[in-house]
């Protein structure tokens, strides 16, 4: 047993491929290529043996060679582009892409959207049909709404499941950072893998209605160390204004129809206040890693800090992560452990986001200092005092302000797979890991503020923190059968899942030092526990014919011991057409693949703890109430449900992959049906029936109908000219189809208001309506097309015109989504872009409704404000909050980026120093009817939107 | 893990039998019930007890007095909130927010009133082992919290005609309760104001904001005057007999209008029978008296004036024909005019200048001395939801309306002491000739408007929905006009409608 076997492995183009796994299975022997492509298997004897070589984007190659002692074998790998033989992560497990019968889409590092990218959701926007990311903002390190199908629920979450290296993110933030996936550095990202339909979720029960987003970072490599240090500086500029009168403008309007003494408020400055709190915003994004193996121990370990402005003045995030990962093997590769540790230290100040809309509103024709008690910023007085019904100075706003958060987190987790040494088809995988965070704020405004006045300033802080614990245990047996042409594929497992929080209080001062509000309790603590088992069976026939199917049952402490347990079963069958003999020759057709599913998921996210109980909470210090000359606290009973259990969606999905010459043309096409019932829905109950009016019970059904279809096409494929497009489309509609007890048609419930008045409701919940539809008057136009000032439409006929002739008119969510990507590739230079297009989703200009009227410009309350330009078109005197003329289509086409990048290569003829440099815009532009800052709006609802920014950055990319 | 480990309750909420351990329990249990009359919720101004309602809107005060001043002569709202535009126009619609929120918060408090009353029967009370005089005591709280069920069940019964009907035996579930009818839910509210008649404190024995036998027999007097209306049979006789022992219980009228409606209204106050209590610190709410004051003034009011230095929102003031009850809108001659403003007339309901502003609500003292307010805006006045002058005119309104027991004579006296205190001096005082039961209506615009009685005063008269009485945009036209009869009532919420499968709607709507 003296053989050895050697040899090169190289890419289409000669080039050595380091790293690329190579295997001898029925020897349990594997190694992977060293930098400059070569392995190196000892101890054989001689004789034939099957080399199974593979490396990520390239098609898996199995080679028979005869070992006769030292024996030299070179391999060449075509690179897949369709990668079927790509192993994907799924729930519990990895599957070979060409076997997955879910569906399941999965988006690489290459992939990844590029510039600087400072959250993890937002690399794949854009990239993957079906699944919406929406950006909150363009705060420095702003969350997003992330949406799989559109989100099945009305009042429980519709956020998908985050699984990070295994560890399933309970959604608890430690607040004090802008978005928890903020701590999560996008550099340290290897893939994302999406599930959408049940067949792949269901695994996860009652956490997998809105879809799963498995998340994997870097793993260690193999051999002698490689760094890479890659560095991101960016300049964010502001892409668009909202529109709003000039000085001039309003110094000419209040000239031509105001009175003396409104006219003497006019300042002869010519201030554009937006200007004034926006500036160009620097950021610098960088990390380095170095991996490799350690005396057989693949490890990678990597540090990043980011440091980010904000467009609006102050905003500031500072960010250190960093992370360890080890994957060390032992007792001859039958024991796997896998180690992951990541760490994040976030530093933020945050700007008064107030001077968004303050900016919009505020009189351009005064100055932005004025000489006065309030920190020398221009304020409209009454008297010696701010006057209370003016906007204050969006420049002081922030300046004098001071809201400073820190936040850490880490996540880690521990995996042992061992495979049995008797029985090495079955494996025991036990999974231990943690999610813990901390977050601290503090907020101080001084006395002398004037957006403080009436509490001489102030100073509060806030604490928090998370700590979530999970253990996962499964035993997966997977055996070939040759006999019947057979895989069976069977696992079986058990979770435990502890999330907890704790909110920590803290007296709130004034700036004099002197108690405001003393909190009742010194913190509270809401924590939430899951108990799981689950299995999955999967049976392959002839490499042609898969079913699977997946149990899962969970009982969650969110519901009383009656109402625990949750089943939710999924079965998928698989139909791989291309293996079929007619096609297996075919010269066009290279993949092609059916697929059936359908499955049960839950949903409990979203709503509290401790809604089942029957529970008394106390008053606070604000609560109080005098009788006598005492003020007393007392307990107050809240509204419960005793009978709060899960909500159930059922999701009926059929697909088609799909691939040809050879997977230069590929993609998937699926088509889905979601019905949920039991929602849990926020809901009218008899009044006098609880201690509310209003109840989150399950009651009502909703269903999802949807199509989305993906083409992935590489034009042009050669030595130095390659250029790859993909394409994707998605269909969605939701609608609520009952919300009573009793089913009734009429019946809907608040979803969302507006800004101005109080307690104005624009979105309902509404029976045969989109979730969240706008509810709103029908305007009467004049001949010329404008709209007549409280003019309605009485629909109802019933002579008056009041709320009962409000009528449903269009909602937020986009009917398609359109995702576009291409990349061109000369040489060593590479030209990409993303592109992305919503079509059917409409926007409520709530800027041109709040200040867009005579009332607000030359306000009754003595002063000046601004108003958006759309009054010129209304000339409203009043705010006509509830108008159908607010609504605006804003369908939109967004180049979210475009870049170049060049390649160097080696740099020095005798190291292996690479460079890379990278020039991207993001935010390119925008193309929309719509006129307001930014069409992009999960809320639909267009209330000073913190403006994305266009962003400019140079990257640096060196390897060693 | 154990599946017992799956059981956890909250850290700071606790159970009714924790709330309930002692008589300090019960105490403070009787005060959430008369809080929920001076909050929108026990965590303060920003949370809502009313599903759906914005917290600003969802205090017991603000709510019925937009439903009963804002539909009338006395007020209008230049906010487009809502709902708003409608109650100004007298064109409310069956979805109205305001009126969801009032019939809501009624009930809330009708429901939590329940709660109490079954934690506190006998048999709960010995199962907790309190006895004796805590049991004696306790006693008196069932009488407190039923008198606060029939207050609330009046509101109903005036408003509302036909509600959803609860006591302590409809436990906490999801069973949708019957409706009664407003003849049945006055004999109900009769019966249990007279059934606890002797069962609370004595007159003027209670401590301050807790009711008592006045509070009781006020309640019943203003029942018995509205009897013709709720049920078609006049009871002005019982209104005489009611009115009259509140008069008779040791009450006096306080030297000055004006200091029943600003700070001063807790001291050597002997007219006020029962208050809503405010805290601008301690019981924060952007309803009630900071809603008062609030929204009948703008920033440039002078709000420091007022107490609220950071307030003014530009809301409410009143149509021409309040101030038009006063020989001059100044104050000059009866005081009681409080008004601020140069332009009575409303000819734009958007304008918060069309009309006068009602400055009668203030926080601060006499002097001119703010109470401390967390944010400049939340005020601490308390409102009086009975006092004695009301008593004094249900007692000539009933006397003149034919009720035996009293006197014209009598009647006279009364209406003469609050002209005596209007004036400064008796240049006001009427005879007995001018005291028409018509007379009662004007009288009681200026002796008590904004303090939530025109819509049932103008309902009583006959005046609230036909054309023989007309204020601007009353119908939704700027001249006034009539609207349907079947307005006399406020409809059944559709929100409830729809999740009651019992209830009746409103004739008409």
């Amino acid at each position: 047993q003296t053989g050895t076997l050697s040899g090169k492995v190289v890419d289409e183009t000669g080039l050595p491929l380091p790293g690329a796994s190579v295997q001898i299975k029925s020897l349990n022997k594997s190694t992977s290529t060293d930098l400059t492509g070569n392995y190196r298997i000892t101890g054989l004897s001689n004789g034939s043996v099957t080399l199974s070589i593979s490396f990520v984007g390239y098609s898996t190659l199995e080679q028979v060679v005869a070992v006769q002692g030292n024996t030299t074998a070179n391999i060449n790998l075509k690179p897949d582009a369709q990668k079927l033989n790509e192993v994907v992560v799924i729930g519990y497990g990895t599957a070979q892409k060409k076997d997955l019968t879910g569906s399941i889409t999965t988006v690489g590092s290459k992939d990844f959207q590029k510039g600087t990218i400072t959250t993890p959701e937002q690399l794949i926007q854009g990239k993957i049909a079906g699944v919406n990311v929406t950006s909150n903002g363009g705060a420095p390190g702003a969350g997003s709404v992330i949406r799989i199908r559109g989100g099945a629920s009305l009042n429980a979450s519709n956020d998908p499941l985050i699984v990070v290296d295994g560890v399933p993110l309970s959604g608890n933030g430690p607040g004090n950072v802008a978005n928890p996936l903020t701590l999560i550095n996008p550099n340290d990202i290897e893939t994302f893998t999406v599930l959408k339909d049940a067949n792949a979720t269901a695994i996860y029960g009652s956490r997998a209605s809105n879809g799963v987003v498995l998340i994997t970072t870097k793993k260690g490599g193999s051999g002698a160390p490689v760094i890479n240090f890659s560095t991101n500086n960016s300049i964010g500029t502001i892409a668009k204004k909202v529109s709003v009168l000039s000085a001039d403008q309003i110094r000419a309007y209040v000239n031509a129809n105001g009175t003396a003494v409104q006219k003497g408020y006019l300042g002869s400055s010519n201030t554009d206040w937006q200007d004034e709190i926006y500036q160009n915003a620097f950021s610098t994004d960088n990390s380095l890693s170095i991996s490799g193996a350690f005396h057989g121990v693949p490890y990678r370990v990597s540090g990043g800090y980011l440091d980010q402005q904000g467009l609006l003045i102050t905003d500031r995030l500072k960010r250190a992560t960093g992370s360890i990962s080890l994957s060390p093997t032992f007792f001859d590769k039958h024991l796997k452990v896998d180690l992951n540790l990541k760490g994040a230290l976030t530093d933020s100040h945050f700007a008064n986001n107030g001077a968004v809309g303050s900016a919009i509103q505020f009189d351009p024709t005064q100055s932005v200092t004025a000489t006065n008690a309030f920190g020398n910023y221009f304020e409209w007085m009454q008297g010696a005092l701010p006057n209370p019904n003016a906007p204050r100075n969006p420049v002081a706003l922030v300046r004098l302000q001071d809201n400073n958060g820190n936040a850490a987190r880490s996540i880690g987790n521990i995996r042992f797979d061992y495979s049995f040494h008797f029985l090495p088809e079955l494996h025991a995988n036990l999974n231990l890991g943690y999610d813990v965070s901390k977050g601290y704020g503090q907020v101080r405004v001084p006395q002398y503020a004037a957006q403080s006045y009436s509490t001489q300033g102030s100073y509060t802080q806030s604490l928090a923190t998370t700590s979530d614990k999970i253990s996962e245990f499964y035993l997966n047996y997977a055996k070939n059968v040759e006999s019947i042409d057979s895989r069976f594929d069977v696992t079986a497992g058990y979770g435990y899942y502890d999330n907890g929080k704790t909110d920590f209080f803290t007296p709130s001062y004034r700036a004099t030092g002197q108690l405001q509000v003393q909190p009742t309790f010194p913190n509270n603590t809401l924590r939430n526990k899951l108990l799981s088992y689950y299995g999955r069976f999967i049976y392959t026939l002839s490499n042609k014919y898969i079913l699977s199917g997946t149990m899962r049952a969970d009982a969650s402490s969110k519901f009383s011991e009656e109402n625990r347990w949750g089943y939710f079963p999924s079965v998928g069958l698989t139909w791989r057409v291309i293996g079929e003999n007619f096609l297996k020759d075919s010269k066009v057709l290279s993949d092609l693949k059916l697929r059936l599913s359908y499955g049960q998921t839950g949903n409990k996210d979203g709503i509290g703890d401790y809604d089942y109980i029957a529970k008394y909470y106390a008053s606070s210090t604000t609560g109080q109430y005098q009788i006598g000359n005492q003020f007393y606290n007392y307990y107050a009973p809240a509204a419960y449900d005793p009978d709060l259990k899960w909500e159930s969606t059922t999701t009926y999905n059929a697909g088609i992959d799909y691939g040809f010459l050879q997977g230069r043309i590929y993609g998937a096409i699926d088509a889905y049906y979601k019905k949920t019932k039991d929602l849990l829905s926020t809901i009218n109950i008899p009044v006098g029936t609880n201690f509310n009016n209003l109840l989150t019970t399950n009651v009502g059904n909703m269903e999802v109908k949807g199509a989305e279809g993906s083409i992935n096409f590489q034009a042009i494929k050669s030595a130095d000219v390659n250029w790859d497009f993909g394409f994707n489309v998605a269909y969605n509609k939701r609608k609520v189809t009952n919300l009573t007890l009793n089913p009734d048609p009429g019946s809907k419930v608040g979803a969302g208001n507006i800004t101005g008045g109080t307690g104005i409701t624009l979105k309902y919940n509404a029976v045969n309506q989109i979730p969240g539809s706008f509810f709103v008057y029908k305007q009467v136009y004049d001949g010329n097309g404008k709209p007549l000032e409280g003019v309605y439409e009485d629909l109802n006929n019933d002579g008056v015109i009041n709320t009962s002739d409000q009528y449903f008119y269009k909602a937020p969510d986009p009917n398609f989504t359109f995702g576009f990507n291409s990349s061109f590739n000369y040489k060593k230079w590479t030209l990409s872009t993303v592109l992305r297009a919503n079509i059917g989703n409409y926007v409520y200009d709530n800027v041109s409704s709040n200040f867009g009227t005579r009332a607000n410009l030359m306000s009754s309350a003595g002063l000046i404000n601004n108003a958006g330009v759309d009054f010129l078109n209304t000339n409203f005197q009043n705010s006509q909050f509830l108008s159908d003329y607010y609504i605006k289509n804003a369908s939109f086409l967004k180049m979210d980026n475009v870049g170049i990048g060049y390649d160097a290569g080696k740099i020095f003829r005798n190291k292996a120093t690479t460079l890379r440099i990278t020039g991207n815009v993001q935010n390119v532009f925008v193309i929309s009817k719509y006129k307001g800052i930014d069409p992009e709006l999960t809320s639909g609802i267009d209330n000073t939107l913190y403006p994305r920014p266009r962003t400019y950055t140079l990257g640096l990319n060196v390897g060693f | 893990c154990k599946k017992s480990d799956l059981t956890l309750t909250p850290t700071n909420d606790v159970t009714a039998d924790i709330v309930y351990a002692n008589p300090t329990g019960y105490k403070n249990s009787l005060v959430k019930l008369y809080a929920t009359f001076g909050l929108t919720s026990p965590t303060g101004s920003d949370a809502s007890d009313i599903g759906g309602l914005d917290p600003g809107f969802a205090d017991f005060l603000r709510l019925f007095w937009t439903s009963q001043e804002l539909t009338t002569d006395e007020a209008i709202c230049a906010w487009g909130d809502t709902g708003i535009p409608e109650l100004d126009q007298s064109t409310w619609s069956v979805d109205n927010q305001f009126l969801r929120g009032l019939y809501s918060k009624s009930i809330l408090q009708i429901t939590l009133a329940n709660e109490f009353l079954r934690e506190s029967t006998p048999e709960k009370l010995a199962s907790r082992n309190i006895t004796g005089a805590d049991a004696t005591a306790i006693a008196k709280y069932r009488a407190e919290a039923r008198f606060l069920r029939a207050f609330q069940y009046w509101v109903l019964l005036d408003g509302f005609g036909n509600p959803p009907f609860v006591t302590e035996n409809d436990l906490i579930g999801k069973t949708a309760p019957k409706q009664i009818t407003r003849s049945a839910l006055f004999t109900y509210v009769e019966s249990e104001l007279k059934a606890i008649e002797t069962e609370l404190p004595a007159v003027k024995t209670n401590e301050y904001g807790r009711a008592d036998q006045g509070a009781d027999w006020a309640l019943l007097a203003r029942l018995y005057l509205n009897a013709q209306v709720y049920t078609g049979t006049a009871k002005y006789t019982e209104a005489i007999t009611y009115a009259s022992k509140v008069i008779n219980g040791g009450y006096a009228l306080k030297a000055n209008y004006a200091d029943l409606f600003n700070l001063d209204n807790t001291v050597n106050n002997n007219e006020t029978i029962l208050t809503i209590n405010f805290d601008g610190s301690k019981g924060t709410n952007f309803g009630g008296t900071t809603f008062l004051i609030n929204a009948a003034i703008s920033g440039d009011m002078n709000p420091t004036s007022f107490g609220v230095p950071n307030g003014g929102w530009l809301g409410n003031r009143t149509r021409q024909n309040l101030p038009a009850l006063f020989p001059d809108p100044n104050g000059t001659q009866d005081k009681r005019g409080i008004f601020f403003g140069t332009k009575a007339t409303v000819d734009a309901i958007g304008t918060f200048t069309d009309g006068l502003a009602v400055t009668k609500f203030k926080n601060v003292t006499a002097a001119g001395v703010a109470a401390p307010s967390l944010n400049g805006t939340f005020s601490s006045l308390d409102f009086p939801l009975f006092r004695l002058a009301e008593q004094y005119l249900i007692y000539g309104e009933a006397v003149a309306r034919g009720g035996a027991g009293g006197s014209a004579a009598q009647a006279l006296t009364y209406v003469n002491a609050l002209r005596t205190r209007a004036y400064g001096n008796a240049n006001g005082n009427l005879t007995a000739a001018a005291l028409t039961t018509d007379f009662y209506l004007n009288e009681r615009g200026r002796e008590l408007y904004w303090e939530g009685h025109r819509r049932t005063d103008l309902v009583r008269f006959g005046k609230f929905t036909d054309g023989s009485y007309l204020w601007p945009f009353k119908g939704g036209t700027k001249a006034g006009a009539a609207i349907p009869a079947y307005r006399n009532l406020y409809p059944i919420p559709a929100a409830d409608m729809i999740a009651n499968p019992n209830l009746v709607q409103n004739t008409g709507y």
